[in-house]
């Protein structure tokens, strides 16, 4: 194809592309590189229905409308959203570092930091659930391949139901059943003897119940695609490697796997996306108070409270998307490769 | 029959008043748009400015949850999508900030005369905000199982966990006591609540420095900590919505909850005649020997857009004030604690109202106080579970007051 036709067929991608993609994020970068403007506050006057008058400090509006309409982007901070306490922390790594006599207390004072408590969970997450999601996609695929044929079509809309389910009421479901006052909560209590058991207050439950909740709701999607693609392996393949005497634990090991490879390297790029984003079952779960992600902590920039801190969400989400790219760099960078070593 | 007949006969009469008595509200055109949060009280205001409507006078209302995140933008443009709005107090300093809602002092001149002086919400000399009704978070309990155990109604937060462990000593309850402990927005309430009985400024005067982390701060950590101590183990993922079902099925004996559910909670719905004739609602205890209760005081209201025209204001005004007239108040005493003419305290508000006489502190009206009950929401949790000590707590609560608060321009 000549470079002016293939120029003119991607031209409208590339104009969606950079309108929908590139123009957000590089707005979201500019809005993190700046903090709003200073606030001229004066003392004055208050009166309320409760206990009379009273001198309170208030924001002198015009004076401070005057700075933002001086400055409408705010006042600029350079990178200081995201060295600053609630992003990369720089001043109290350090002085952790410094301070802290052993591992441990370093480890605790990064812990203490809302930034790397979610990052660590964040990653947690997407490391345990990805290669289960994997896995069991590929047990269920093959179990539901094995199936007559007049209970594959039951199986298969079974099998899907937990990706049917919005994620946000999925959890909330769930969050209800294993509440201590639950169905699962109450019963476990029992179980063990101990009224003070709750799946929804240990740190370590809380987070064992997320990354199972993760599980749950992704395997269908891994599922489905591997059931798509278990069609497409070639029957004269399978039958000469059972000629030659290959076990079936050989045969997938040796013909199916490497058949799905493409559609596992598919699964697994979105998996990780997929999860580095986690945030529904965290607010589902009402979690928060053992589990925060870095999507979490995004929201709650700008939905959490009374204000809204634009310029910290922003640093938040341009750090994520660092995040993701890292993540992805290795399976990209082996999709490249497998690419170019084909023959053409 | 006959009373359904009575009822149905009054209500006629109601309509017939009412439509007379409105016939526009005294202006005869205009639009009014109102924007608020969503529960019933409102809902009845709403209702009430809305039947001034007539021929050349248009009255709608938004009434939704999610006011909160379409108040600011909505207002911001010019014209304001909505010329009337309801606000709760820590609502009123940002919109106040950026200059969005209007002075009323003429409006009330005019079209005021009805309203009590404690209504009018003064700052810096002008009128702002006309509040009708206030909420405080307040003490409920269960009389019944207190008299089990030979426990008097408890005046302090002391007595109350000597209660609790009372209860828990007879093998009534293992979690008798409940507070609205969600991590984030509802446990900062509590700290802030408890904090104001201990009667210590939370920022140094005159700045928007913080100034939690002392003695009163350390006592207010280790209170909260004893009380969730016998609180259910989820108890961080308690909302209003959860202690209200909690205290409906009778599993609390002792909880500390919004006065405004009080209604729901009494009423025949969700609950059994056992629990509702039995739960008493008294002022909010006191903390630490202090003489204060531990409690804020909210106040809802209305004000008025600034961008929007002095026609569509004064109607906004009018039938904001029509829909606060103390005939509303008469048809809807029980849904809240009017602060309107006409109101006759009940035992569904006693709490409040035993809060406000007790002398309880207004929320702080500073416009640096949602960045602290966002700090405070955030890092209140670590010392709960027992990670770290009340003073780590208190300065990272700090810390993170003042990383925001640097971003937000308060702190330099």
């Amino acid at each position: 194809m000549p470079d002016k036709a293939f120029f003119s067929f991607m031209a409208p991608s590339l104009l969606a592309m950079i309108l929908f993609i590139a123009l957000p994020i590089g707005s979201v970068f500019l809005q993190s590189l700046f903090v709003e403007h200073s606030q001229v506050m004066k003392t004055v006057e208050t009166c309320s229905p409760f206990g009379g008058c009273t001198d309170e400090t208030i924001v002198d509006a015009e004076a401070t409308q005057a700075l933002a309409q001086a400055q409408p982007l705010g006042r600029f901070n350079g990178l200081g959203t995201y060295t600053d306490r609630n992003h990369l922390a720089f001043d109290d790594l350090g002085r952790a570092r410094r301070e802290a006599d052993t591992f441990g207390e370093f480890l605790s004072a990064i812990m203490n930091l809302r930034f790397y408590r979610a990052l660590v969970f964040t990653i947690a997450f997407t490391a345990i659930v990805t290669p289960f999601v994997l896995a069991l996609g590929l047990v269920i695929a093959l179990a539901v391949n094995m199936l007559p044929r007049m209970t594959k079509g039951p199986a298969i809309f079974v099998s899907l139901l937990p990706m049917i389910v919005t994620p946000l009421v999925g959890s909330l479901i769930l969050a209800w059943i294993v509440d201590a006052e639950g169905i699962l909560g109450a019963t476990l209590q029992t179980l063990f003897k101990d009224p003070d058991l709750s799946l929804k207050a240990s740190p370590t439950l809380t987070w064992i119940m997320l990354f199972i909740y993760g599980i749950w709701h992704a395997t269908p999607f891994s599922f489905i695609v591997f059931y798509a693609g278990l069609q497409t392996v070639p029957r004269d393949t399978l039958e000469a490697a059972m000629i030659d005497g290959a076990s079936r634990a050989q045969r997938i090991r040796y013909v199916v796997v490497p058949h799905l490879m493409p559609l596992v390297t598919f699964v697994l790029l979105i998996q990780l996306m997929d999860n580095f984003r986690v945030f529904e079952p965290i607010v589902g779960f009402s979690a928060d108070a053992n589990a925060t992600s870095l999507s979490w902590i995004i929201y709650n920039d700008l939905r959490g409270g009374e204000t809204t801190l634009f310029g910290s969400a922003a640093a938040t989400s341009f750090l994520t998307l660092v995040g993701v790219i890292i993540l992805l760099i290795p399976v990209l960078i082996r999709t490249w490769r497998d690419h170019n070593s084909k023959p053409a | 029959m006959k009373q359904t007949m009575k009822t149905s006969l009054y209500a006629g009469a109601l309509v017939l008043l009412g439509s007379v008595a409105h016939a526009g509200c005294g202006v005869t055109s205009g639009n009014v748009n109102i924007l608020g949060n969503d529960f019933p009280a409102l809902q009845a205001v709403a209702d009430e400015a809305i039947a001034c409507a007539h021929d050349g006078m248009k009255v709608e209302a938004n009434l939704t949850t999610e006011h909160r995140e379409i108040m600011s933008p909505a207002l911001t443009a010019n014209p304001a999508e909505y010329n009337a709005v309801f606000i709760a107090n820590s609502q009123l300093m940002p919109l106040l900030a950026k200059g969005l809602i209007r002075p009323l002092d003429d409006l009330v001149a005019k079209h005021g005369q009805n309203l009590a002086p404690n209504q009018l919400i003064r700052v810096d000399g002008k009128i702002v905000s006309v509040a009708f009704m206030a909420n405080a978070q307040h003490l409920f309990y269960r009389k019944d199982i207190l008299d089990q155990v030979g426990a008097r109604p408890p005046e302090s937060y002391e007595d109350v966990l000597a209660v609790a462990e009372k209860i828990r000593a007879a093998g009534k309850m293992e979690h008798p006591v409940a507070l609205n402990t969600k991590v984030g927005w509802n446990l900062a309430e509590e700290f802030i609540n408890m904090y104001l009985g201990h009667d210590t400024p939370m920022f140094k005067a005159g700045t928007a420095e913080p100034a939690i982390n002392n003695d009163a701060g350390v006592s207010t950590l280790n209170t909260l900590k004893a009380l969730t101590g016998y609180s259910n183990p989820d108890y961080l993922t308690f909302d209003s919505n959860t202690t209200q079902a909690l205290w409906e099925s009778g599993d609390l004996a002792l909880a500390t909850m919004w006065g405004s559910r009080g209604t729901a909670i009494l009423d025949d719905e969700g609950s059994n005649a056992a629990v509702v004739s039995s739960t008493i609602q008294s002022g909010a205890p006191t903390v630490a020997g202090g003489s204060k209760p531990a409690t804020s005081l909210w106040w809802n209201g209305f004000s008025i857009a600034t961008n929007t025209s002095d026609e569509d204001a004064e109607a906004a005004f009018v039938a904001m004030v029509n829909g606060i007239s103390t005939d509303m108040v008469k048809a809807n005493n029980d849904k809240a604690a009017w602060l309107i003419e006409g109101y006759e305290p009940n035992v569904a508000t006693a709490g409040i109202v035993a809060s406000m006489e007790a002398g309880a502190s207004p929320y702080p009206m500073l416009p640096y106080m949602g960045v602290m009950h966002t700090a405070l929401g955030g890092e209140l949790v670590d010392f709960l579970q027992g990670n770290e000590s009340a003073k780590q707590t208190l300065s990272d609560i700090e810390a993170a007051y003042t990383t925001a608060a640097r971003e937000k321009g308060f702190l330099e």
